[in-house]
């Protein structure tokens, strides 16, 4: 096991560098850490300047628009992007689980219409699996598509929506077998998110922002051709999804957390709690959590480039990445000492840590809870059968 | 294929139940194994220290008892090879506690006589002493700090055995008086500080066998043990605790191999690798075997499970050369000087 760049890798990576210094702002490394969400417009401008320079779609075949490079390169695009504390690309759910999910089992029409948009920016998919009564219990979900001629006619509500207020796009899970229960009789939709019957209204989450939305869907027409994968069997095709929404995590996730370790040295030597013996240990701690996440993911990544399915040991990196998250940002407050209550302007850095601190409650919860992954571990790793 | 060789082989000679008659008799290990080792290629010169991790995960796993770990950990710098014999390293005494403090600071004395080198003085927490042939000790000449071979068949009298908590591993002082010994060329700084890297870095990987073998042993376990007619492998409160095991096993797994191979390639973040593997095989080893006797009740509580015995390698590892909170330390350093 290498860890280091082969020479391709290295020339990438210098010039992805090159390439982001040219294109943020020249005091982009010297500002405040951004608090908050990025403004979604900022965001998908510099969306497409990605899509533009080629660093859109790095490991999506050349026929929908990127670049065909082996999974190393994205990770080194999500390191330094990260590095530099560069936004995301706008269209997360697109990249990470719509896209991926229409490559395995979309159909050509579906590929040639979809795929290309969301690399550039121009078409956003938000993803309308979770609703009110079915969380961790995805497969009790209720929502119907009741079959009329060549349209399915979708009625329900959907949850914890990211991106849905600004989505052209939905990929929706839906009942479309009155009657059958759990993961039978599931349909996989794209479901057009400017058709007439979808609402949506957002949700205001513990830091204030509205960051998830609840789609509310009455009577929506969607062509059959819009059925990802076989009608009944849109369970196989949502497990493709969620194995994509944590497979590609780990490399974004720990180069985030990398930038905020920095962030926390930072605080920790401007609140002079930087010699508080007690406090370095702390700080030691989480640099080994953080050490630990990133080479698990080399390793994992090293199994998937070898053997083209994700190693059992990347199970654990979302477990540990929210957690560690969640340590550091708890600590990081803590540092600010009698200013740990301020929030906004009066605030160190504008309330940013608070706001990380604040917002890490989710990590343990969204993309697959942390019961629900330990249960995965002790199941599908250790072979501890099901809990009940 | 190493792997699965050595994995193989320890399964079939040190079973649990061999391991603890050994661990309980006098010598603490089977002194033919050295020859059995050297059979197997354990001890080839051109073996490098990516294959000895692969090694010490594998008898982490076995528990296999022996001085090979001290030898081609400890030993192997100062000697420029892997050693013929069962050897070990002194260097703790009244003026060094830590390996990193042993080339600058030493109590133990070197005189030369006109017959040659001698040394005065008492090396504590000495891995093996008992079950070595020769041992290589730290002390000061009048103008420097030096490495010595001392031959420990012929001076048996220096060797004074202490009981130790894990019987697979003992640790001894030696009391030299006046002791001959035989000095080694290899500057003392740089063979104290790869004899440091090198084992924290073997260690962290035995670490991570000893970790695989608690959770192992409790997973087991977990399947068939049933309580309130269902096996208890079906509760959460015994599956999430094992989950966690093997987390902070995988993860720890992750900066051992990195460790190990920063010492191979002489990578420059070699000494933060070694220290944050260090602190996460201990987290991960420790932890791991308390939640394996928690998980297992009060079988994993007894003598006669062999799981104790794997708990009490993880403590001696975890205190091996300073506790994690000494390693933390040094990683606070690195940290907030760059």
């Amino acid at each position: 096991m290498d860890f280091r760049d082969t020479p391709d890798e290295a020339a990438f990576r210098r010039d992805l560098r090159t390439w982001l210094g040219s294109a943020l702002p020249a005091d982009w490394a010297e500002r405040d850490p951004h608090v908050g969400r990025w403004d979604f417009e900022f965001a998908r401008t510099w969306s497409r300047r990605l899509f533009d320079a080629g660093y859109a779609g790095l490991t999506w075949p050349v026929e929908y628009g990127g670049r065909g490079l082996p999974p190393t390169y994205q990770a080194i695009f999500l390191e330094e992007i990260a590095k530099a504390d560069a936004p995301d690309h706008v269209g997360v759910i697109g990249l990470g689980m719509a896209g991926p999910t229409i490559m395995a089992h979309g159909t050509p029409e579906q590929k040639r219409d979809h795929l290309r948009g969301i690399l550039s920016g121009d078409t956003i998919f938000c993803q309308g699996f979770s609703e009110p009564g079915s969380g961790s219990d995805l497969a009790s979900l209720r929502t119907r598509a009741e079959r009329d001629g060549d349209e399915f006619v979708v009625t329900g509500q959907k949850v914890w929506s990211s991106y849905a207020h600004v989505a052209d796009w939905c990929i929706l899970l839906a009942r479309s077998e009155p009657g059958s229960a759990k993961h039978r009789g599931l349909t996989y939709l794209l479901l057009d998110m400017h058709a007439p019957g979808v609402e949506v209204r957002p949700l205001r989450q513990i830091t204030g922002d509205p960051e998830f939305n609840e789609i509310f869907l009455t009577d929506v027409r969607v062509p059959v051709s819009k059925v990802v994968g076989e009608v009944g069997g849109g369970w196989q095709v949502a497990m493709t999804t969620l194995l994509h929404e944590r497979g590609t995590l780990g490399f974004a996730l720990t180069a985030r957390l990398e930038a905020l370790f920095r962030r926390l040295l930072t605080t920790a030597t401007k609140t002079g709690a930087s010699t508080d013996p007690v406090v370095r240990d702390r700080i030691a701690d989480l640099y080994v959590d953080l050490q630990a996440l990133r080479y698990t993911n080399y390793r994992s990544l090293a199994t998937l480039v070898k053997t083209g399915v994700p190693g059992p040991e990347g199970s654990v990196a979302k477990l540990h990445w929210s957690e560690t998250n969640q340590r550091l940002t708890s600590l990081a407050v803590e540092l600010l000492g009698p200013d740990a209550p301020l929030s906004g302007a009066g605030a160190f850095w504008g309330g940013y840590w608070q706001y990380q601190q604040l917002r890490s409650r989710g990590n343990t919860i969204e993309a697959g809870t942390s019961e629900i992954l330990r249960n995965i571990v002790a199941e599908r790793v250790l072979g501890l059968a099901r809990s009940r | 294929m190493l792997r699965a060789a050595a994995r193989e082989w320890l399964a079939d000679r040190y079973p649990p139940e061999r391991v603890a008659r050994l661990a309980d008799s006098d010598a603490g290990w089977d002194p033919t194994s050295w020859g059995e080792l050297a059979g197997l290629g354990w001890l080839d010169p051109e073996l490098d220290v990516l294959e000895h991790a692969v090694l010490a995960e594998e008898a982490g796993y076995a528990l296999l008892p022996g001085p090979w770990l001290s030898s081609v950990g400890l030993a192997l710098p100062a000697l420029g090879g892997a050693p013929k014999r069962p050897t070990t390293l002194a260097w703790a005494d009244d003026a060094a506690s830590r390996l990193r403090d042993a080339a600058t600071s030493v109590a133990c004395r070197a005189d030369d006589d006109l017959d040659g080198w001698r040394l005065t003085g008492v090396k504590r927490a000495v891995p093996d002493v008992a079950i070595a042939d020769e041992a290589v000790v730290v002390a000061r000449t009048p103008d420097r700090v030096a490495l010595f071979r001392v031959d420990l068949t012929a001076n048996r009298d220096a060797v004074h055995p202490l009981s130790t908590v894990d019987t697979t591993r003992r640790l001894g002082e030696l009391r030299l008086d006046g002791t001959p010994a035989e000095p080694i060329d290899a500057p003392a700084a740089g063979a104290l500080t790869s004899a440091r890297r090198r084992t924290s870095a073997l260690l962290a990987c035995e670490a991570v066998g000893v970790t695989q073998r608690a959770l192992d042993l409790a997973v087991d376990y977990a399947k068939t043990r049933t309580q309130f007619d269902r096996p208890i492998r079906s509760y959460q409160g015994v599956s999430h605790r094992l989950s966690n095991v093997y987390a902070a096993l995988q993860l720890a797994r992750s900066l051992a191999y990195r460790a190990a191979w920063c010492v191979s390639a002489d990578d420059p973040a070699v000494d933060e690798a070694v220290a944050s593997a260090r602190v996460a095989a201990a987290r991960a080893a420790v932890g791991g075997c308390e939640d394996a006797i928690q998980a297992m009740g009060g079988i994993g509580f007894t003598w006669d499970h062999p799981l104790h015995r794997f708990y009490k390698r993880a403590q001696w590892i975890a205190a091996f050369d300073g506790a994690p909170a000494a390693h933390r330390a040094e990683l606070a350093e690195m940290l907030f000087a760059g």
